[in-house]
């Protein structure tokens, strides 16, 4: 089985036209699977849920498998009522990012949902679990190594598929509290939308100049860039489905076709790196991959 | 409401029951609790002393088995709920769903706790537990506003505990990999936060300097106060500024809202520190324990002393406070 190439969703606040025209590209480029909808802040809102159903409709038109994402940390009463509505939509699977979605999936009998990364899932019994609540295929925690990776796919469910973030700021942490408003010196309460201003979030950098991390609103990133794409021979033996590549604002067209070329067997693993840095101005990671620092790159040698 | 009170060793267990805490946890001396640092935490032998030691003050103690087991170790974990269950404890805290379930099948009358690293900051978050793994109390992630707290309690089918006092995570517990990005090794996998073999200090012209593995986490003048290099709470450059740009050095207090979560109905207040001293902890529970009487005394009447507030900040990170994500306004 070939692996399958995913879009993840769009971590960024992005104005209402350019969510709109990255997915009307989307739909002809040579990804298998779309994830869509907010996962970060349930103050962005610049698109409404039935936005999201009609791109949903229209990628799903264009050959993709489309899944919803949900919120990934829920405070208040109303984030449940939109996580509840996304849950029943009645026509796309959802991908779950907190147990609170688990909890909907879970009374809504058996439907079937995807296990997003922001779930922890560390060991095999609860893969086990996840599976028997209906996930049919789970996206690894952005900590986890490549060994414990293995150690849980010896573990995995029949039919349980595995997704693997393999491009992009990978997400580590969530918070109460908005940094891009705090960096505005404002209240998350009238915060202004600022983080509409920066499509690849907002760069957090030590006293040194070192690029360290990127702030998202109330999500923390990694400063750099995720990149696996030489590690596709041991994704593949380890029995990896399907390839996440995480949305950045610029260069998402050619990052699919370099992982689309590799995978194919079009593109060695050193040329699809070499392609890739262009599109990495941040710098590259793949420590967590090989169970170090995360922040940690170590390229391809050929 | 109950007084839940950090015990990193016998000392500071007995320091908790004898100032006034109503349970202490505690875990073992390995990764399968979320402090799991050198010389801290319990052999079998201590345990048994402090169990006996808090049962005659009518104490309840509660095993911490909060981390993430990963699979190849997942033996370490199912084995060490195993011990806490013939130990007799009141309570094991857990995290994982995995471990959960473990626990509820194995041990069924062991009351099983969610630890706040499970990240659960709703009412439909802790339905699920309830309902999976039978847990009957959760420990609620410091991200959630006074008003969210009241909320979530309302609709919650088990008891709700709340942290207190301590220091203060800013990212929703369990669900940081901050640590892991920069040291390799986080709250979930290893127990650890910044962990102290990866903090190196360096002092040039009187200037002092705390890097975590490699990374500069803050530059401190001469004669400026340094505190432990907690990777959220260094300075950073954010577009030119140099700021917390994450938080600064605080800690968490509710003694001024006290009453509120009375009325919330807030089972237990939970102080954060297992990685004190016993003085900390003596210091700390007493503060509390009075404060706790005397609103629970008269709540209309409930006023913070300044003597409390006072002993509290000196005590605290960057000997200041705040209520965090509980004041909207903090968000």
């Amino acid at each position: 089985m070939s692996m399958k190439l995913s879009l993840g969703p769009i971590l960024y606040y992005w104005e209402r036209e350019r969510v709109l025209d990255f997915y009307a590209q989307a739909a002809g480029w040579p990804v298998d699977i779309v994830y869509l909808g907010e996962a970060v802040c349930s103050k962005r809102r610049a698109l409404r849920p039935d936005d999201w159903l009609e791109i949903a409709g229209s990628l799903a038109h264009a050959g993709k498998e489309v899944v919803l994402s949900t919120l990934a940390l829920i405070e208040a009463e109303s984030e449940l009522g939109a996580l509840r509505r996304a849950v029943t939509n009645g026509r796309f699977p959802v991908e779950a990012n907190d147990t609170a979605a688990l909890n909907m999936l879970s009374a809504a009998g058996g439907t079937r949902f995807v296990a997003g990364p922001y779930l922890n899932v560390y060991n095999g019994e609860t893969l086990k679990l996840l599976h028997e609540l209906g996930a049919g295929r789970w996206v690894l925690p952005a900590e986890l190594s490549r060994d414990m990776l293995a150690a849980l796919q010896a573990r995995r469910p029949h039919g349980m598929e595995t997704e693997v973030q393999v491009f992009g700021r990978l997400p580590l942490a969530l918070s109460a509290r908005c940094f891009t408003a705090r960096a505005h010196h404002l209240p998350k309460d009238e915060c202004e939308f600022r983080c509409r201003d920066y499509p690849d979030g907002l760069p957090l950098a030590t006293r040194e100049g070192q690029r360290f991390l990127t702030i998202n609103g109330i999500q923390t990133q990694s400063g750099s860039a995720s990149c696996l794409v030489a590690e596709l021979p041991e994704l593949r033996a380890i029995g990896v489905d399907v390839l996440r590549l995480s949305p950045q604002a610029h260069g998402m067209h050619d990052i699919v076709q370099v992982f689309r070329e590799a995978l194919d067997g079009r593109l060695a693993p050193a040329a699809a790196e070499a392609r890739l840095a262009e599109h990495m101005p941040d710098g590259a990671c793949n420590g967590y991959w090989r169970g170090e620092p995360g922040m940690d790159w170590q390229p391809h040698v050929s | 409401m109950e007084l839940v009170c950090p015990a990193g060793s016998l000392p500071a267990l007995k320091a908790a029951v004898d100032n006034g805490a109503n349970a202490v946890y505690l875990g073992f001396r390995d990764a399968t609790n979320a402090r799991n640092f050198a010389g801290l935490n319990f052999g079998m032998d201590e345990i048994r002393t402090g169990i006996r030691h808090a049962r005659a003050a009518g104490a309840k103690v509660f095993i911490a088995l909060n981390t993430y087991p990963r699979e190849a170790q997942w033996s370490q974990w199912t084995a060490a709920a195993d011990r806490a269950a013939n130990l007799g404890v009141d309570a094991v805290i857990v995290a994982d769903m995995g471990l959960l379930r473990y626990c509820a099948r194995h041990h069924p009358h062991l009351r099983r706790h969610l630890s706040v690293q499970a990240s659960a900051t709703s009412h439909e978050a802790i339905g699920f537990y309830a309902r999976e793994f039978g847990v009957q109390r959760v420990v609620l992630p410091r991200v959630l506003s006074l008003q969210q707290v009241r909320q979530v309690i309302a609709h919650s089918p088990v008891e709700v505990e709340v942290f207190g006092f301590g220091s203060l995570c800013i990212m929703v517990e369990g669900r940081c990999f901050l640590s892991s990005y920069v040291t390799g090794e986080s709250p979930n996998t290893c127990g650890v936060c910044s962990p102290a073999k990866a903090v190196r200090w360096e002092e040039a012209a009187g200037t002092r300097r705390s890097r975590l593995n490699g990374v500069l986490i803050d530059v401190y003048a001469p004669g400026e106060p340094a505190g432990y290099p907690t990777l959220c709470k260094g300075r950073f450059d954010v577009a030119g500024e140099i700021s917390y740009a994450l938080e600064e050095p605080t800690s968490l207090n509710v003694l001024a809202i006290l009453p509120e979560l009375l009325r919330a109905g807030v089972a237990a207040v939970k102080v954060e520190g297992r990685q004190r001293s016993p003085a900390y902890v003596a210091q700390v529970t007493r503060v509390l324990r009075a404060a706790l009487d005397t609103c629970q005394r008269d709540p209309d009447r409930y006023a913070p002393r300044a003597e409390w507030i006072a002993q509290l900040d000196k005590l605290a990170e960057g000997r200041q406070h705040t209520l965090g994500a509980l004041d909207r306004a903090w968000q």
